[in-house]
C-alpha cells in the first residue's frame, strides 16, 4: 500500500510540470505586465527598460520560466548594462510558495487565496453535502421502484435537469425564490454577496444567502448522481449475495441499507472525487452570478482586469487540487475494494 | 424474415430466406434501430425544429431588425409589438433568439469540426505509433485534461478577444470576430476524450487479423490507418462528435453569459443573457427564451447521441 502511494505520487510529478509549462505559457500570453507604465507620462523609456531588467523579463524565455519555477533570489542581474552584476532578484518561486502580487486586489496571491478560498469551500461543500444525501435517498428509492411513476417522474425530471446550463438553473433559482416570492409577498431569498451589507453579518444570514447558490451547484449534480446510484443500486440488487440475505430472512431495510447500498456506493467514490473539478467550473459561474465573494468570483473579477498572477494562480492551484483528489480517489478505492490490486 | 437479419447482426449467419435479397447495409441497419428509439427520433423532430426556428425566422425578421437598437424602448416586456420583449438596447428579443441561433448553433457544429478532427487524428497516431509519440501525446492529453476546460477556455478568450473588437464579413455577413474566435479555442480544447476513445480502439484494431492482412499485402502505414482503422472507429466517432455539438454550445452561452465569449452586435444565445447577470433579478424575458432554446437543443443532442450509440452497438442498450 505505501509502496503504491509513493509510486503514484512520483507518476503525478512530470503532470505537475508539463502542467507549469502550459500555465507559465498562459502567463507569457497574457501580456506586457508592465504594459499600465505606457500611458504614464513620468515614467520614461529608460525607467520602463530598467524596470523591466529589475523583474528578469529581459531574461530569456526559458530563464523566466525557471525563475517563476524556483525564484530567482540567487541570481543577480546585470541591470543597468555595464557588464557588471547589480543585485539579486526578490522572488521566491511558485515550487516555494510565492504566487507573486495581484494588481487587481493590491495585495500577495497567498492573501488574496487565503482570504476567498474558506468562502468557496463553505459554498462548495455544502452543495457536495446536500448533493451526496439527495442523490442517496433518491437514487435508492428509485432503484426500489424501478418503473413507477414515481421512478418515471424521477427520471423525467433529472432528464431535463441534467440539461440544464448552470446559469440557467440560477436564473430560473432567482425568479421563483427572489422575484416571484417578493411579488407574493413570501419571504424572499437574498441573491447576491455574502450577506446583508447593512447588516450584522451573523450565521443566519450567511446561510440564507448560501441558500440559492448552493442549490444552482448542487441540482444538476443531483440530477446525474441520483441516476447514477439507481443504476448501480438495481445492479447490486440483483447480484447473488443480495438474494442470500433475503433467504437468511434478514429484513427488507436491512438487505438494502447494510448490504446493497454499501457496495452500491462503492463507484460513487471515483465519481465524486473526480468530479471536483467539475464543482470547481460550477462555482465560478454561480459565483459570479450570485456574487458570492469565493474563488470563483475572484477568477471573473481577475479575468476583467487581465490579473495574470493572480488567474494563473489559480488555474495552477485547481489543476494540483484535481491531481490530488484523482490519487486521493484511486487510494481510497483501492482502500475500500481489496480485489484492486496495487500494481 | 428481416427480424433474423436484425437480431444477429454481424453474426453472418444467413437465412435462406434472406439470401434471396441483397444483404442489408450497416448504414441501414443503424438506421433501422435508430429509427426505432423513441427519444432519439424525437430528439431529431425537436432539433429539426429548432434549426427551422432559426432559419425559417430570417425570413420574417431582417438581421438589421435584430441589431437595430433605439434607447427609447430599452428594457419593453413582451408585447403584441415585440412578442419576447426588448434588451438593453432596444432591440427585439425574438429576432435576436433567431439570429444569435443560428450563430450558436454555428458555433457548435464548428468547433465540433476542429474537435473531431484533431481528436481523431492525434487517438490515430497516438495509438497507431505507440512508443514514446504515444507517451507524448497521452501525457499532454492528460496535462489538459486537468485543468478544467471552462477555466482555461475563459483565460484564453480573455487574452484573445481583448485583442480583437473588429469584425469580419462571412457570406456576405458582418460578423463579429470574437465568434472565430470562440470557435477556435472551443474546438482546440475539447478534443482529448474524443482522443483517448480513438487511441484505445486503435490499440485493439491494430492488432487484428485484417490489418495485419493489408500489412502483408504491402500496404502503407498511412492507408491501413485511413482505409482500414479509421472506418473501425467511426461509431464513436460519430456519437462523440454529437454529444460534443451540444457540449460546445453550453460551453458558449457560458463564455457569452460571463461576459468573456461572443460579443455585440452579433447576437448568440449566450449573449442575450449576459444581460441578465447584471440584472439577475430585473428582466425575465431576457433569459426565458434563449435559455428554452439553448437547454431544449442540448436535450435534443443529447437525446440524438443516445440514440446513435445504441443504434451502432445494441448491445449497449440497458
Amino acid at each position: 500500500m505505501f509502496k503504491y502511494i509513493v509510486r503514484r505520487i512520483l507518476q503525478a510529478i512530470p503532470l505537475v510540470f508539463l502542467i507549469t509549462v502550459i500555465v507559465f505559457t498562459l502567463l507569457k500570453f497574457s501580456g506586457d505586465p508592465l504594459a499600465y507604465l505606457a500611458q504614464d507620462p513620468t515614467v520614461t523609456e529608460a525607467d520602463r527598460f530598467l524596470l523591466r531588467a529589475k523583474l528578469g523579463l529581459n531574461d530569456p524565455i526559458p530563464l523566466q520560466y525557471v525563475h517563476w519555477l524556483i525564484g530567482d533570489n540567487w541570481y543577480w542581474r546585470d541591470i543597468d548594462g555595464d557588464g557588471v552584476v547589480d543585485e539579486p532578484g526578490t522572488r521566491m518561486g511558485i515550487l516555494r510558495g510565492d504566487l507573486g502580487e495581484s494588481f487587481r486586489f493590491r495585495k500577495s496571491v497567498n492573501d488574496v487565496f487565503a482570504e476567498h478560498l474558506p468562502r468557496t469551500l463553505m459554498l462548495a461543500g455544502t452543495a457536495y453535502v446536500v448533493t451526496v444525501v439527495f442523490a442517496l435517498v433518491i437514487g435508492v428509492f428509485a432503484a426500489l421502484r424501478q418503473y413507477t411513476i414515481a421512478d418515471n417522474i424521477i427520471t423525467g425530471f433529472s432528464f431535463i435537469t441534467f440539461s440544464l446550463p448552470v446559469f440557467l438553473l440560477a436564473l430560473i433559482l432567482v425568479q421563483v425564490f427572489a422575484v416571484e416570492a417578493r411579488k407574493a409577498g413570501l419571504p424572499a431569498l437574498p441573491v447576491s454577496g455574502l450577506c446583508d451589507p447593512r447588516g450584522d453579518c451573523s450565521t443566519d444570514e450567511v446561510i440564507r444567502h448560501l441558500i440559492l447558490p448552493v442549490l444552482s451547484l448542487s441540482l444538476i449534480s443531483i440530477a446525474g448522481y441520483s441516476r447514477y446510484i439507481r443504476a448501480t443500486m438495481l445492479e447490486v440488487i440483483n447480484t447473488d449475495y443480495v438474494r442470500t440475505a433475503r433467504s437468511k430472512g434478514l429484513s427488507e431495510n436491512r438487505i438494502i441499507f447494510l448490504h446493497a447500498l454499501k457496495n452500491a456506493s462503492l463507484p460513487l467514490v471515483t465519481l465524486i472525487g473526480l468530479d471536483i473539478p467539475g464543482i470547481l467550473s460550477g462555482a465560478v459561474i454561480t459565483e459570479t452570478i450570485f456574487s458570492w465573494p469565493g474563488m470563483g468570483y475572484m477568477f471573473t473579477q481577475a479575468l476583467e482586469q487581465l490579473d495574470a498572477p493572480l488567474l494563473v494562480s489559480f488555474v495552477l492551484m485547481i489543476a494540483i487540487a484535481v491531481i490530488a483528489f484523482q490519487l486521493l480517489t484511486d487510494i481510497v478505492y483501492a482502500w475500500l475494494d481489496p480485489r484492486i490490486r496495487y500494481t | 424474415m428481416a427480424t433474423i437479419a436484425q437480431s444477429k447482426p454481424g453474426s453472418g449467419v444467413i437465412s435462406l430466406e434472406e439470401d434471396k435479397r441483397a444483404p442489408e447495409s450497416m448504414t441501414k441497419r443503424v438506421v433501422k434501430r435508430f429509427m426505432r428509439h423513441r427519444m432519439a427520433v424525437f430528439g431529431s423532430f425537436l432539433l429539426l425544429a429548432i434549426v427551422l426556428y432559426v432559419i425559417g425566422g430570417a425570413f420574417f425578421y431582417s438581421e438589421a431588425y435584430a441589431n437595430d437598437a433605439s434607447l427609447r424602448k430599452r428594457f419593453e416586456a413582451p408585447s403584441a409589438e415585440h412578442p419576447l420583449g426588448t434588451d438593453e438596447a432596444g432591440r427585439d428579443v425574438l429576432a435576436r433568439t433567431i439570429y444569435g441561433g443560428q450563430i450558436s448553433l454555428a458555433i457548435g457544429v464548428l468547433s465540433m469540426m476542429i474537435t473531431v478532427a484533431l481528436g481523431t487524428v492525434v487517438g490515430l497516431v497516438a495509438g497507431f505509433y505507440g512508443g514514446w509519440i504515444d507517451a507524448v501525446l497521452m501525457r499532454f492529453v492528460e496535462a489538459l485534461l486537468t485543468i478544467p476546460t471552462l477555466i482555461l477556455l475563459l483565460m484564453l478568450s480573455r487574452v484573445l478577444i481583448d485583442l480583437s473588437s473588429s469584425t469580419i464579413f462571412i457570406l456576405g455577413r458582418e460578423i463579429s470576430i470574437t465568434v472565430v474566435v470562440i470557435v477556435l479555442i472551443v474546438g482546440l480544447l475539447s478534443w482529448m476524450s474524443l482522443a483517448r476513445i480513438v487511441r484505445s480502439m486503435v490499440l485493439s484494431l491494430k492488432e487484428q487479423e485484417f490489418v495485419i492482412a493489408a500489412t502483408t499485402l504491402g500496404a502503407n502505414n498511412v492507408r491501413i490507418i485511413f482505409q482500414h482503422i479509421l472506418p473501425n472507429c467511426i461509431a464513436p466517432i460519430l456519437v462523440t462528435a454529437t454529444l460534443t455539438i451540444g457540449g460546445a454550445i453550453v460551453t458558449e452561452t457560458a463564455l457569452s453569459f460571463l461576459g468573456f465569449g461572443v460579443m455585440p452586435p452579433t447576437a448568440t444565445w449566450g449573449n442575450i443573457l449576459n444581460r441578465a447577470r447584471q440584472d439577475i433579478e430585473g428582466y425575465w424575458w431576457l433569459w426565458m427564451a434563449p435559455g428554452a432554446l439553448i437547454t431544449l437543443t442540448v436535450l435534443a443532442i443529447n437525446f440524438i447521441g443516445d440514440g446513435l450509440r445504441d443504434a451502432f452497438d445494441p448491445r449497449s442498450r440497458k
